[in-house]
């Protein structure tokens, strides 16, 4: 076979959903699996642009996660068919790119549910993968990868099936790890019966922070769904009050007759967009002003105490979804989101964070706290026992960069961490301070990336990937330099069944023989290291990938 | 990458020595930027900019051999600082020579070497950078021009002639990378307190390198196009720029 030719492309520029940090990359259309393999062949074959590839979904993370300057980005958003639906049970083999928007559309008339939901439906399923997403079920249900039975992901050393069971460490390391281990084509998926396309939703407000944070604590067990929306303007003995939404799904039983007596629509599901923003106020409108009046609007507009309202799953789980474009109202400059985690003792760093926020009066218009349960095993999953507080914060605010590293730093404290998906300026020693499993992530990827070919901003940012063309040498320790003290270059193999020190891993026998069998694919011998001669010469001898502080 | 924030993670300074820039370092380095470039004329100077980088905090510091007027290197040198080093983020272009007026208008041969300084090596220097940066899909160019450019004075019209072409190159740069990810933030500062005008008087709205360089840390975040240090001149300059000439030539200075 000759060498691969790149798939057809256009260049654009891409952003994530806060529209900041604008990079150029070529666009591939992934109208099928087949253009996947091809663009995963070419990236690994070196052809220009030669800065590898990432896969894309709806671009809903905020962030620099699903761009990759230079380089590659596929869009994923074409592979959204349905491929199998045991309707018995409730599992569905759908294509990546299928969003769950569709999912819902499809599904909910038949009485199935998406078994985790985040705050917007138009992502895709490749993108709750990659981001092991969680929702305001979280609590009860654990994040979006405890409910996938089988991806099929399409790495630069081939195409495989992969299950929790029968290569836990790249399963787990796929979920959570930001499209960098592969472009997911198929996924095959567990949902959650539900009776009809209505909740049961139960609407308190809290006068302060502790009221609602002791609310929470001890009354989420007995909802599936609980989520505070929180006034992060009030201060004094008013900071932190609170709106707190909590429900579950509704039996057809517990409708009003008029839905009652009408099944099919007591499970109708037709999202609809009630308006869009039609273009960027160069400034934006949420400045603290508007948002003190609509916080003030959304305490008042919430009933004090109002228990077993039916409400349609549209506006429950995604009432932003009915103004598109809503991001640009943030105005040019676009805004980010902080969303960290911190365990059930630490709870007094969302109070701190709170307060600073009303300290410097930055007002954040969305902010949302939710409980986790326990995470699940991968080594970049986010989620973890205890509080999530996620605030959208407008770009431009002076000072904006140092309270955010301030409260990094608290987080890190506090053994929590910042949220992927949502990020945009984690500094690369913060990022592994907060995700000290890492390596093994690291670890994972070698093994079915050795060539370092996927790559994206967030990963060049966060010390993931390296950085340059991608037919240099490829990730920490294969630079052709000295190996760095305390982290001696392993071979692929000895990395491969090192494993990750997690029970599902060990006791499986299949993982280490699967490992190893990929460990040992060309794409591992692949010129290590035609560099290091060229330049002028330097006079230190610091390597410029290391990610350590 | 340069973060949401505007924060690059590398730096490379062209002419790594000025003053300028040293105080452009200490404004990125602690807003983590890890890997310093400098490239420059090798000497004391230089060497005394690496060791202000390494002790404002960056991990990665670099002195490179760099002269504006070696024209037919700048491409080669700056391919291999970009293979070395993988992603430059930020190139700050801040090498140049405000000559001796009468001395230039005595010596054209230095007049035209002022050219090559201040103009022709940073054109050679920035076309190849350009080229780096649109393969890597991503970066900002920040190129040290100044008023005096903006309308050029008898009494240093060589050197302001150089800063127009600058100034004139940069902003046509930065219309052609438009699309690209990449980025051109063109800096012009009035009277700057400093070595390169020591023993001048100075000139109305002087300034000093901390405030060029933290407007010029400004400009990074904010994506500016153009960014006048002060910020008044701006408004100064459009007022000069429509003075009639005879009213112009009399100006003091
Ligand atoms: C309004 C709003 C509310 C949100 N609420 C929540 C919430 O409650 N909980 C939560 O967890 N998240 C939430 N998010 C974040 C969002 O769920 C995640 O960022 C999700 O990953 C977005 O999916 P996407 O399809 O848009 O992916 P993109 O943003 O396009 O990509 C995200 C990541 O997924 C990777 N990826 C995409 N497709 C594939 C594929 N086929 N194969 C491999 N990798 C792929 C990309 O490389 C990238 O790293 C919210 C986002 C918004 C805008
Ligand atoms: N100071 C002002 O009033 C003022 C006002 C407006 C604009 N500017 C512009 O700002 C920039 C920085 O100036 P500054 O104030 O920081 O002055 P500076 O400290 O004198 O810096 C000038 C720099 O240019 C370098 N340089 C000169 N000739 C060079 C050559 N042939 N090759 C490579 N490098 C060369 C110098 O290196 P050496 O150390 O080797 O000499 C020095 O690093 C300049 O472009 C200047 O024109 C300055």
């Amino acid at each position: 076979m000759s060498a691969p030719a790149a798939p057809r492309s256009r260049r654009a520029l891409l952003t994530g959903w806060g529209r900041t940090a604008p990079t150029a990359a070529r666009v591939v259309h992934a109208v099928h699996p087949d253009v996947v393999d091809a663009a995963v062949a070419a990236a690994v074959a070196g052809g220009a642009p030669g800065r590898g590839l990432v896969a894309r979904g709806l671009g809903r993370s905020y962030g620099d996660a699903a761009q990759n300057a230079g380089g590659t980005v596929l869009d994923g958003t074409w592979l959204d068919a349905v491929h199998a639906a045991d309707l018995e049970r409730g599992i569905v083999t759908v294509g990546g790119g299928i969003s769950l928007q569709t999912l819902m559309e499809r599904f909910v008339p038949l009485g199935w549910f998406v078994p985790v939901t985040p705050g917007t439906r138009l992502v895709t399923v490749g993108g709750a993968i990659a981001a092991d997403i969680h929702g305001k079920n979280h609590h009860v249900d654990g994040s979006f990868c405890s409910h996938v039975l089988a991806v099929t992901l399409v790495t630069p050393t081939g195409t495989r099936t992969v299950t929790p069971g029968d290569d836990p460490a790249l399963f787990w390391a796929t979920a959570g790890g930001m499209g960098l281990t592969g472009v997911v084509t198929e996924a095959t998926l567990q949902m959650l019966p539900v009776e009809t396309s209505w909740m049961l939703v139960d609407t308190e407000r809290a006068d302060d922070l502790d009221d609602a944070m002791g609310r929470m604590h001890s009354g989420d067990a007995a909802y599936r769904y609980s989520v505070a929306w929180i006034d992060c303007q009030s201060t004094g003995s008013r900071l932190g009050r609170s709106v707190l939404t909590r429900g579950d799904h509704a039996r057809l039983g517990d409708l009003p007759v008029r839905l009652r007596s009408d099944p099919d629509r007591a499970r109708s599901f037709v999202p609809r967009t009630l308006a869009r923003v039609p273009l960027t106020p160069p400034g934006g409108l949420l400045n603290p002003l508007t948002v003190a009046a609509f916080n003030e609007f959304w305490f008042r507009k919430a009933p004090r105490h109002q228990v077993g309202r039916p409400h349609h799953m549209t506006g429950f789980f995604h009432p932003l979804d009915g103004v598109a474009e809503w991001n640009r109202l943030y105005g040019s400059r676009g805004f980010l989101q902080y969303q960290f985690v911190v365990g059930d003792a630490h709870g007094e760093t969302v109070r701190r964070v709170i307060e600073r926020l009303t300290e410097v009066r930055l007002a954040s218009f969305l902010a949302v706290l939710k409980r986790f349960g326990p995470g699940d095993p991968g080594p970049l999953s986010f989620p973890m026992p205890g509080w999530t507080l996620a605030l959208d914060l407008p770009v431009g605010h002076p000072g904006l960069d140092r309270l955010l590293d301030e409260l990094d730093r608290q987080v890190v404290e506090a053994g929590g961490r910042v949220y992927l998906a949502k990020d945009s300026r984690l500094a690369p020693d913060t990022f592994r301070a907060m995700y000290p499993r890492v390596d093994e992530f690291l670890e994972e990827r070698r093994r079915v990336d050795p060539a370092g070919v996927l790559r994206s901003d967030l990963g060049r940012r966060l010390g993931l990937c390296p950085t340059g063309p991608t037919d240099r040498p490829a990730g920490p320790g294969r630079k052709g330099r000295p190996a760095r003290k305390g982290r001696p270059g392993r071979t692929a193999k000895e990395a491969a069944s090192a494993a990750p020190a997690r029970p599902a891993a060990a006791t499986k026998a299949a993982a280490p023989t699967k490992a190893t069998k990929a460990a040992a694919t060309p794409a591992a011998s692949r010129p290590a290291s035609k560099k290091a001669t060229a330049a002028p010469a330097p006079r230190a001898t610091h390597d410029p990938d290391r990610t350590e502080p | 990458m340069i973060d949401a924030i505007g924060r690059p993670q590398s730096l490379l300074v062209l002419g790594g020595s000025s003053e300028i820039a040293q105080a452009v370092v200490d404004g990125l380095v602690p807003a983590r930027c890890r890997t310093v470039l400098l490239a420059g004329r090798p000497g004391p100077r230089l060497d005394a900019a690496a060791e202000r980088a390494r002790a404002a905090g960056a991990a990665v510091v670099e002195t490179v051999p760099y002269d504006t007027t070696d024209v037919a290197d700048h491409a080669k040198l700056v391919d291999e600082l970009f293979d070395r080093y993988g992603d430059i983020d930020l190139v700050l272009a801040a090498a140049g020579a405000l000559g001796t007026q009468a001395v230039l208008e005595r010596d054209p041969g230095a007049a035209a070497d002022l050219v090559t300084t201040n103009f022709t090596g940073l054109v050679s220097s920035l076309l190849a950078v350009a080229g780096r940066m649109r393969q890597q899909g991503h970066g900002r160019i920040v190129v040290l021009s100044s008023v005096a450019g903006i309308r050029t004075r008898k009494a240093n019209f060589v050197y302001g002639s150089t800063k127009a072409g600058l100034d004139a190159f940069a902003q046509g740069l930065g219309d052609a990378l438009v699309g690209t990810g990449v980025g051109v933030t063109v800096v012009r500062p009035g009277f700057v307190h400093g070595r390169m005008t020591e023993g001048m008087e100075p000139a109305p709205f002087a300034t000093t390198p901390e405030a060029v360089a933290a407007a010029v840390v400004r400009g990074i975040e904010t994506g500016a196009e153009v960014v006048w240090v002060p910020p008044v001149l701006r408004w100064v300059f459009a007022a000069l720029r429509v003075l009639p000439r005879p009213l112009w030539r009399h100006l003091p200075g």
